[in-house]
């Protein structure tokens, strides 16, 4: 009758095992928020923000990707702290390396690779995913099916690099091997006292699925170098004439 | 070491080629010819014509006279130059440095190059029955010097190869002909009844510098070795290259792979003890139809890395068609940099740009999609947006100015910017609402206008008014409008904002 308990600890140790595996590292001391992201982290298995992983992105339109892109960034600018570079592979190229400094990145230890056709994007992604040397690959796709995306984890799991891969324009909603899917989208800004002019980026952040965690939806705002959540309600605009 | 140099000598160039392209001359006499000073004269004569009495410089006229069936054919300015130049590409793979001879031989500098085909006996052979088996009637000759070269080539009675620092004898009955002098000179030692080149030899110096002048002399001291003479090489040889010579043709990717193994660490063990490192490296392969296939790769910082090296040519090999087979290949380093092993080690395993490994992966990256897709940018001093960053030409290169932040710049710039239909309340507003591939924005919130002038040292036109807005939805435009407001101004978006 010994054996219950032990099994039940054996099991627990096992899938605290698998959970280091797949890129989910049990907290250090001191070091509670890794990515900055506050709140959401909390979302993650340890409350920890899976590194060494790959996470997905949904962008439906340019104006989701571009949000994508700044959210993907202030990521970027906590993964390439310690001097690290990353890839950028895009398939449109139309980033512009001077506004990655606003999201805490130095655009110069970024190297932007130019591609049109979905295979390329994935083998570079796949290379690159492989060199140990690297603090995150971004990646932009149209489609990944499930076998490609396990490519790419299995890739990151021999060299820990995280990777981002922006689902552009896809309409397409398959499983993958992603640890993270996640979407998006740009909300209205507000400003002081109501003046004029534009306010902070704001996001509604949507975790819409992720691997031994809980789904959420939070919204926040890039501010000062930081992603800082919003608690208040937005007042829609509508909402706002019709009262 | 001792400099060797070998002489080849077409007796019938142009006519050798003409016969190639229609064999239906190959017994007929025919000859080349031009007109001069209102005569038209031989340039050019074949062995049947030459059997028959026609030589070069003979009127064609009388000629004619001496055989009645002689094809008297145009001369083709330039066409010597241009055969000798395909012959000499050929005979690079016996010899690094080929030198093209007007207007009918070629120089090779075969200094170290003859032991591979087993001595020089074995090498003139093998270049001279190429040659004859080509269809061009070749004469070749090797000694210290390539005056004598040249002499014994055209007027040698006896053995083509002159040991070393023998050329003296070799000369001694030659006729003065054979030192490459001008006709003005050859005229006045016939007149004086020299007709060996033993006969003045041996003259007093200030004798023959007053009566044939310094041109004379340097020839003579050139052929016999006293004087150095230098050649210009048909293409510029690289000074960080290896050689493979096969003893069969080389058909199999395997093969092409072994071979490349053995020439990368050849090349990487003298470039490692000279601390430099390959940015840009070709593979030739010489084909025994005559033709050459080539393999180029380059990488983004100085390597002597057997195995990193190995895997980029690896990436082309396929792209390397062997045909009949291959016997020759040739790696030539002709961009190489200075590399710091020192540093080198203190960098491996950093994270960073000056990571071995990521410089390794770019050059693969490179190797399968292309060099031009792969970017990296640094600011400029530039507040026009297109010019704002500039590429990177390498690495190490960092940023010389600040990246600026003081703007509001989108994250997603379009290359080209899109003409949009908007409404604005007042000209100089921003606008209220705008349409863009189809679909209606109503403007919410925005901020502006910062105006962009262009800058009119490098192209004309108008400035633009950039305004940054959001829609409704909270989704953000930057948008600018060209030029003044008085004359219905057009609109255009020009990115997306975070």
């Amino acid at each position: 009758m010994t054996a219950a308990p032990d099994r039940k600890e054996l099991i627990s140790r096992l899938q605290k095992d698998i959970l280091q595996w797949e890129g989910y590292k049990a907290p250090a001391s001191g070091t509670r928020e890794l990515v900055g992201l506050g709140p959401v982290e909390g979302a993650f298995p340890n409350g920890v923000f899976p590194l060494g992983t790959v996470h997905e992105l949904v962008c439906g339109n340019t104006e989701q990707a571009t949000a994508c892109g700044g959210f993907v960034s202030g990521l970027l600018s906590v993964l390439m702290q310690n001097g690290g570079a990353s890839l950028w592979i895009g398939l449109s190229g139309n980033v512009f390396p001077q506004t990655l400094k606003v999201f805490g990145v130095d655009p110069d230890r970024v190297i932007f690779i130019n591609l049109s056709k979905d295979k390329d994007v994935l083998w570079v992604m796949e290379e690159a995913l492989k060199c140990a040397g690297l603090a995150a690959v971004v990646g932009e796709v149209r489609e990944i099916d499930f076998k490609q995306s396990r490519r790419l984890q299995l890739a990151v799991e021999q060299s820990h690099v995280t990777g981002f891969i922006l689902r552009n324009w896809s309409n397409k909603m398959g499983t993958t091997a992603c640890a993270a899917r996640w979407k998006i989208k740009p909300l209205p800004s507000e400003t002081l006292d109501g003046l004029p002019g534009l306010g902070f980026p704001r996001w509604q952040i949507e975790l819409l699925r992720v691997r031994n965690g809980q789904p959420g939806n939070w919204i926040m705002e890039w501010s000062q170098g930081r992603f800082k959540p919003v608690s208040k309600p937005v007042v829609k605009h509508q909402e706002l004439m019709a009262g | 070491m001792q400099k060797r140099f070998m002489a080849i000598w077409f007796r019938h160039l142009t006519t050798d080629w003409l016969t190639l392209k229609q064999p239906e001359l190959k017994d007929l006499p025919f000859v080349f010819a031009a007109p001069e000073r209102n005569r038209i004269i031989i340039t050019a004569a074949n062995a049947v014509a030459e059997a028959q009495g026609v030589y070069r410089c003979m009127a064609a006229a009388d000629a004619k006279a001496i055989t009645t069936n002689l094809q008297v054919l145009d001369h083709i300015p330039g066409k010597e130059a241009k055969l000798l130049r395909q012959l000499g590409l050929w005979c690079i793979r016996y010899s690094p440095i080929v030198a093209v001879d007007l207007p009918d031989g070629l120089i090779l500098d075969i200094s170290g190059c003859a032991h591979l085909w087993g001595g020089e006996r074995g090498y003139l052979k093998e270049i001279v029955n190429k040659l004859r088996a080509s269809g061009y009637d070749a004469r070749a000759a090797i000694a210290d010097t390539v005056g004598t070269a040249w002499a014994v080539a055209r007027f040698g009675k006896k053995t083509p190869i002159i040991e070393s620092g023998m050329q003296a004898q070799a000369l001694l009955n030659l006729p003065p002909i054979a030192l490459r002098l001008e006709p003005i000179i050859l005229e006045k030692l016939q007149k004086l009844g020299f007709s060996t080149i033993k006969s003045f030899m041996q003259l007093p110096r200030t004798v023959l510098r007053r009566r044939f002048g310094e041109g004379f002399l340097l020839r003579l001291a050139q052929a016999l070795g006293l004087e150095n003479e230098h050649i210009t090489p048909l293409v510029p040889p690289v000074p960080y290259a290896e050689r493979l010579p096969c003893l069969e043709p080389i058909r199999t990717a395997k093969a092409i792979e072994i071979a490349i193994q053995k020439l990368l660490e050849g090349l990487c063990t003298r470039l490692q003890s000279e601390g430099k490192g390959i940015r840009k490296a070709t593979l030739k392969c010489y084909r025994i139809d005559g033709k050459l296939v080539q393999a180029g790769i380059s990488t983004n910082r100085g390597s002597h890395s057997v195995s990193h090296l190995f895997k980029l040519f690896e990436l082309q090999i396929n792209k390397i068609e062997p045909a009949l087979g291959i016997e020759l290949f040739l790696l030539e380093a002709y961009r190489v940099e200075d590399v710091d092993v020192l540093q080198e080690k203190l960098w491996a395993g950093n994270p960073g740009l000056q990571d071995t490994a990521l410089a390794e992966l770019l050059d693969k990256l490179a190797g399968k999609i292309g060099a031009h897709a792969i970017h990296r940018y640094l600011p400029a001093e530039h507040y026009w947006p297109e010019r704002a960053v500039k590429e990177a030409a390498s690495l190490k290169e960092t940023p010389a100015t600040i990246w600026r932040t003081d703007r509001l710049r989108p994250l997603r710039m379009l290359r080209e910017p899109e003409p949009i239909e908007v409404m604005a309340l007042l000209p100089d507003y921003p606008p209220k609402v705008f349409t863009y591939k189809g679909r209606r924005h109503v403007v919410e919130k925005a901020d502006g206008p910062e105006r962009i002038e262009r800058e009119w040292w490098r192209d004309k036109g108008e400035h633009r008014d950039y305004y940054a807005v959001e829609d409704t939805s909270g989704q953000r435009y930057w948008l600018f409008r060209l030029g003044h407001y008085d004359a219905a101004p057009q609109w255009y978006l020009h990115g997306f904002l975070a």
